[in-house]
């Protein structure tokens, strides 16, 4: 019964989603206001259904009602809790009922709190998004229903598959949809923004806060995806250039160069038509990418299962989104007002060299990624395109790129002074020049050139941007007192930025440690053997068998010492999920907070008595990690700049633009 | 009936991938250099029955033949574009993770690069005819039609 | 002038599009040979251990001289492998009846369930070569079983199919293949 109200409340949410699009549109072309007001509790109305029909599919799953063919086949009545909630998602179907949730709420919450928003831009954005819920909602109707019945039902469920009954993973898509749907504000702003034909400060104003929180989310989202990788895959790999990845990093790529982009629209009316366009592409990119998972069009690791009636149904959704959007485009953005004038040297300058940037390398991605495709169809012969590829075309990229966004910061809008910003930051360069040196001499030559780039690059983003924010507070130039007045009453998106770009000079770091100086032992030991990596002792004292919940698993026992001291005891497990008959690596991990240590439990070899170990030392990865979520963090201090929220503008003029003593505000 | 049977293997093992426990202590060379750089190799070949891995990444069997026989090449003596040529003369260029610079891949190899000098033309354009359209509004000489009208204007005011 | 450039991201995104829409007709798991039209690779590999030919056990295996001299089909197989039982009946009729001679490299078999299988289901090779650690099949550019090669009369590779034969590939690849390649 559940399950037929959660497929009942999801058609009625497809016609919510019309009523939302059509009458709102029409309303704005004629500007009828109760037809533009339609939206509103429409977009409540099919997040509430929605909200009832990923409710009743959760029902089915933790209840373990066999008679859901979604159930069966994702589910096992001996599945931890965490894990029967997080199957939901873990599956075709119900990751397109997650993807239309966060969907109906990033609009609902637009109808909610977009109460100063031009009437008829409302209605439009509105409309807009309930038209990207059309599509979804058809889509899983017609051909991925999650509430399909058996008859008759199985006893038990098949069990998800064991590599996503993880922490990592169970959270990892929730952040990545949030992300990949956050986009679709932004894209429906833009829509909606060509509809109108005007784009001014006050609609950049509108659009970042949501480009932040869905950047931020779609962060999180990757660094978990990569830390999952991680830990499971058994031997500390973190970024494979996988399509699937590719398919999550070119959003992120182009969401990170709208990010930036918009600012120069915000506070200088310029590069509109532009950061319309990147707003089309941004989400485009994301609709790309959940075609590109379940199509079966290129081969990855992670695919879905695959069905081509799915992959072409989303193909049409693809080109009605994006070639609508981008048609429109085509023919409004030449109206658009050019807006304030820059010196080449300037902020907008460095935003503007930032985002030829980050599109050289989105393309770079997108190149790779999408060229055996290309080169197959044209019947020209099949390719490979791997990481060996992406290593050699995306770090030239990216290397400039993390240069000037140091720099940056320094430049005034309208016009600067180039010599005058890098001499403000010599210390950001000595602190270069240290960390190179250090790291020469530790390592006795270095390694590799680029390892020495990689942290000389680590140093000069961490470096330079405190530096930045130290200057902006006057930091030894004044009273502390003083200074730490000054940092209060920065704006919070000051604050942001320094933590974000702060934060990825130390992922840098983590992925320059990491590949530049990781050790490995790959042994058959048995109980009682040693193993020496990079100045640890790993004893492996002994193998148990321990039961789980749905699996059995064999646990191994290691000590680790360094120079006769304790360091830690490390517990890999060799996993055994009777169901899906699958094996699953759970490799222990000790982190230092400089490096990791790290252990993974092979298959035993052939007499038994001994197992194949993996014994890894990862110097500095975990900064990747710490680096990521510092951005993600980066972005959501951000997103709080009072100027964002509701009803700021009109404030915020009114308080002046003085960073010091200001009006005092409404505590909100 | 090929084709069935990946479906099979592909929802069996969708969405998520294996395990990646490849290389074996067996395999591992005793010289550290000659291992290092069969590492280096191996992870520039595709595994040919695994969706986009390395030999080094994949636990196939065929991979794991593929790093023996690219450690027996290289004990034999082999330079490392030997080994390579080695693999590529029976498995051709589909093999390799980063594809050779050559006729079908020239738009993969420069595409890149032609985006960033693309852009870089298109922006130092716009820039240019940004401060093109400030100096016109500056300085642009008046048209004897513009200079008559303001004459006469200015004549009213007075 | 100024339009096009704003037309130009609609028209790139229709090429994709219809290159997303082309790429369902591909295999992407279809991967071309390095070795047509080049010679066989030299190898010399022993015959099955305990089979035997004509009451006798059979002395030599398989070797790249004995490819020479007429068109022929070199089939990799093994008695684990599921598709190869599939394609078994449509290799023995080849062989049989439609006169082509097929040698067989048996790919990392144990010996006794490989001449179990071949003895169970017919054996339709002319020799079989044991290839026990796969590298004669590396050689040939094998990465899936079962694979088969057309040789010419030179002892070139002509023609490679990866996965089971079945009797359509026979009729309209194979068979005009071999007559073609007998004549020339």
């Amino acid at each position: 019964m559940i399950p037929e109200l959660g497929h009942y409340a999801l058609v009625l949410a497809l016609f919510v989603a019309l009523v939302q699009s059509v009458p709102p549109l029409v309303g704005a072309a004629t500007r009828n206001g109760a037809w533009m007001n339609v939206a509103v509790p429409a977009a409540i109305a099919q997040m509430l259904l929605v909200l009832i029909a990923y409710g009743a599919l959760t029902w089915a799953h933790v209840v373990s009602d066999f008679s859901v063919l979604n159930v069966v086949q994702n589910s096992h009545s001996a599945k931890p809790m965490l894990y029967k909630v997080s199957g939901v998602w873990g599956n075709h179907e119900g990751s397109m009922m997650l993807w239309i949730v966060m969907l109906t709420i990033f609009g609902a919450a637009v109808a909610l709190f977009g109460r100063n928003l031009p009437p008829t831009l409302k209605a439009r954005v509105l409309a807009v998004q309930g038209l990207i819920g059309v599509g979804f909602l058809l889509f899983i109707l017609i051909t991925s229903n999650p509430f399909i019945r058996v008859v008759p039902a199985p006893l038990d469920g098949n069990d998800l598959n064991p590599l996503l009954q993880d922490p990592g993973l169970a959270f990892h898509p929730p952040f990545l949809y949030a992300g990949y749907v956050g986009f679709s504000m932004a894209f429906s702003f833009a829509v909606a923004a060509l509809i109108e034909g005007r784009v001014d400060p006050a609609w950049a104003r509108w659009v970042r806060p949501w480009t932040l929180a869905a950047w931020s989310t779609l962060t999180m989202g990757i660094a978990m995806g990569s830390w999952w990788a991680y830990y499971e895959l058994g031997w500390g790999g973190w970024w494979y250039w996988d399509p699937v990845e590719n398919a999550s990093f070119m959003p992120w790529l182009a969401g990170t160069a709208l990010l930036h982009s918009a600012i120069v629209v915000e506070k200088r009316d310029a590069l509109k038509s532009w950061t319309i366009l990147l707003a089309i592409v941004t989400f485009s990119l994301s609709l790309m990418g959940t075609f590109l998972v379940r199509s079966g069009i290129l081969t990855s690791v992670h695919a879905f299962a695959v069905d081509p009636r799915r992959g072409i149904f989303i193909l049409v959704l693809l080109a009605v989104a994006t070639g609508g959007s981008l048609l429109l485009y085509s023919l409004r953005a030449p109206t658009l007002k050019a807006g304030g004038l820059f010196a080449p040297i300037s902020r907008e300058g460095a935003l503007v060299l930032n985002n030829l940037l980050l599109s050289t390398a989105t393309a770079t991605v997108f190149i790779g990624t999408l060229y055996p495709l290309f080169l197959d169809i044209m019947k020209l012969g099949k390719v490979s395109v791997g990481a060996p590829f992406f290593n050699a075309t995306f770090v030239p990229v990216a290397i400039p790129m993390v240069i000037a966004m140091v720099v940056g910061p320094y430049l005034s809008w309208k016009r600067a002074d180039l010599g005058a910003a890098l001499s403000r930051l010599w210390v950001a360069g000595v602190a270069v020049v240290a960390a190179v040196a250090v790291t020469a001499y530790v390592k006795a030559g270095g390694g590799p050139l680029l390892a020495l780039v990689g942290i000389g690059l680590a140093a000069w983003a961490f470096v330079g941007s405190l530096v930045e924010f130290a200057d902006r507070i006057a930091l030894f130039r004044t009273s502390f007192r003083n200074s730490w007045n000054r940092a209060v009453h920065l704006p919070r998106s000051a604050w942001g930025m320094t933590i974000a770009h702060a934060c990825l000079g130390l992922s840098i770091l983590g992925m320059t440690g990491t590949s530049a100086w990781q050790t490995e032992s790959i042994s058959a030991m048995k109980p009682g053997d040693r193993a020496n990596v990079a100045g640890y002792e790993f004893q492996f004292d002994s193998v148990g068998l321990v039961d789980g919940p749905n699996f059995k698993a064999e646990r191994g026992i290691f000590t680790v010492t360094k120079d006769g001291q304790r360091v830690a005891t490390l517990e890999p497990e060799r996993r055994s999920y009777s169901t899906t008959r699958m094996t699953t690596t759970e490799s222990a991990i000790h982190t230092t907070v400089f490096s990791d240590l790290y252990v993974a439990l092979g298959d035993p070899t052939q007499n038994g008595t001994a197992w194949i170990v993996r014994i890894y030392h990862h110097p500095l990865v975990p900064w990747i990690w710490f680096g990521g979520v510092g951005m993600m963090l980066g972005g959501l201090v951000s997103l709080t700049d009072r100027r964002f929220r509701i009803g700021a503008p009109e404030r915020r003029r009114a308080a002046g633009k003085t960073g010091g003593k200001s009006a005092p505000l409404p505590a909100e | 009936m090929k084709r069935l049977l990946l479906a099979v293997l592909l929802a069996l093992s969708a969405p998520a991938a294996i395990p990646a426990l490849a290389v074996q202590p067996d395999e591992v060379l005793p010289d550290p250099a000659l291992e290092s750089r069969a590492r280096a190799i191996s992870q520039e070949l595709r595994c040919l029955v695994c969706q986009n891995q390395s030999i080094d990444d994949s636990n196939a069997p065929l991979a794991r033949d593929l790093r023996l026989l690219v450690r027996d090449r290289l004990k034999a003596g082999d330079s490392d574009d030997k080994v390579m040529e080695f693999v590529t003369d029976r498995y051709g260029d589909y093999v390799l993770l980063r594809p050779p610079f050559k006729a079908t891949t020239l738009v993969l190899w420069i595409g890149p690069f032609a985006v960033l000098l693309l852009g870089a033309a298109g922006t130092f354009l716009f820039l240019r005819g940004r401060r093109g359209v400030a100096a016109g509004a500056d300085t642009a000489p008046l048209s004897a039609d513009e200079r008559r009208r303001l004459d006469a204007l200015l004549r009213k005011d007075d | 002038m100024r339009r096009l450039l704003y037309l130009l991201p609609f028209l790139l995104f229709i090429g994709v599009g219809v290159a997303f829409y082309l790429g369902f007709e591909r295999d992407p798991r279809d991967i071309p040979s390095a070795l047509i039209d080049k010679p066989a690779p030299t190898f010399d590999l022993p015959a099955v251990p305990g089979q035997m030919a004509q009451g006798q056990p059979a002395t030599g295996g398989l070797s790249s001289a004995k490819l020479a001299g007429d068109v022929t089909l070199v089939n990799v197989f093994a008695s684990w492998c599921i598709p190869c039982k599939a394609e078994h009946p449509v290799i023995t009729r080849l062989s049989r009846e439609q006169g082509v001679t097929v040698y067989g490299i048996n790919y990392k078999d144990k010996p006794e369930d490989a001449l179990t299988w071949l003895s169970r289901n017919g054996n339709p090779y002319a020799a079989i070569g044991a290839d026990q650690d796969g590298r004669v099949s590396i050689d040939w550019g094998v990465y899936g079983v079962p694979e088969s090669y057309l040789i010419d009369r030179k002892g070139r590779i002509r023609f490679k199919h990866v996965g089971p034969l079945t009797p359509q590939v026979v009729e309209e690849q194979i068979l005009p293949m071999v007559k073609h390649l007998r004549q020339g």
